[in-house]
């Protein structure tokens, strides 16, 4: 398992500056470390956080938004009418509820659909695993400079530390 | 009452090099065809982001004054960010609401901001300054003062349904994102 604080600073190490987003259970870590380190903006709803997010790349930061899944959804068309079609690239991290069909109802959707849903939006997606992690987010940080676009590094459940092991 | 056009160009004659987010439909167009300026984002889509847009530019640049120009229906749209934005109390944050009561670009269908007044949801919100106004007069001498204020502050402008004969932002969107980023370093 990654510890939210090393996962933290490997994203400060790749440049990350700007995080915003609204809470998930499998985040928890994250931002909990986040606030800690006093670098977290919570936003109310995941469009915002992602406009937000869009406002703080375009005065010179690098911004990564931290949502569950379910906020793609809400944040679809900000993603695409905002930062798709203005090159305002942002690194979503997005925690996968409902993989592999075991959560809550209300995530099984979302959960089963996502991985084509992001393919259909032309959102580049990655999935986090401790293995790979080095090479997972260089690859982020190398889509981010290159497609100038949103990209999403997806966190499954367990992979990093969250609040309640 | 005076068209939103005639509202934005006074405010306009007061700003120099702030940033300035302007909401989709009509108001980019009609800012644009005012006076086209690096300074400025025009939205073209992404309804009821300018707020959240500007907030990250504020919070990112904190010496800057951030302006926005935002409208009802917008407003209306996106109306958590006036929370996010009272709750983090950004000093150096302008909102303009140019009120219609209408969602112009659609073809005039009623908003409900003749019975929702925005500024009081704001202040309620947490926002440190709020004004409403109708004649130009008070449009200038209330907007003057709070570039002199502490924000964040929202400026809500009464304005009648006229609409400037403006077309669609000449600016590919990528070219407003990199000009606007060059124009605020």
């Amino acid at each position: 398992m990654i510890e939210s604080d090393a996962f933290v600073q490997a994203l400060q190490d790749i440049g990350v500056d700007f995080f915003t987003g609204v809470p998930d259970s499998i985040l928890g870590g994250i931002i909990a470390e986040l606030m800690e380190r006093r670098l977290y903006t919570p936003a109310v709803r995941e469009d915002e956080a992602v406009a937000m997010a869009a406002g703080a790349y375009m005065a010179g930061k690098i911004p990564a938004v931290l949502m569950q899944n379910s906020g793609l959804g809400t944040s679809l068309n900000t993603l695409i009418s905002l930062n798709y079609i203005y090159q305002q690239p942002c690194i979503l991290i997005v925690s996968w509820r409902g993989q592999g069909g075991k959560d809550a109802p209300e995530h099984l959707v979302m959960g089963e659909v996502m991985e084509p849903f992001l393919d259909t939006m032309k959102i580049p997606h990655r999935t986090l695993t401790e293995k790979t992690a080095v090479e997972d987010l260089r690859w982020l940080a190398e889509t981010f400079m290159k497609q100038r676009i949103p990209v999403a590094l997806l966190i499954t459940k367990g992979v990093v530390k969250g609040l309640h092991p | 009452m005076q068209s939103r056009a005639m509202a934005m160009a006074a405010l306009m004659e007061l700003l120099t090099d702030q940033p300035v987010i302007i909401c989709n439909g009509f108001p980019s167009r009609e800012a644009q065809k005012i006076a086209d300026r690096p300074t400025h984002f025009y939205m073209i889509g992404s309804m009821g982001s300018a707020a959240a847009i500007g907030l990250g530019v504020a919070l990112a640049k904190p010496k800057k004054q951030v302006i926005i120009f935002d409208g009802d229906g917008n407003v209306l749209m996106g109306m958590g960010t006036l929370a996010t934005i009272g709750a983090l109390k950004p000093k150096n944050f302008i909102h303009v609401v140019f009120d219609n009561e209408v969602y112009g670009t659609t073809g005039n269908q009623p908003t409900i901001s003749n019975v929702v007044q925005l500024e009081k949801v704001a202040k309620a919100a947490g926002y440190v300054n709020v004004e409403r106004v109708r004649e130009r007069e008070d449009l200038v001498y209330e907007f003057k003062d709070m570039l002199k204020k502490d924000g964040p502050s929202m400026l809500l402008v009464k304005v009648n349904e006229m609409v400037e004969d403006a077309g669609r932002v000449m600016l590919d969107p990528p070219d407003i994102t990199k000009r606007f980023m060059n124009a605020i370093q």
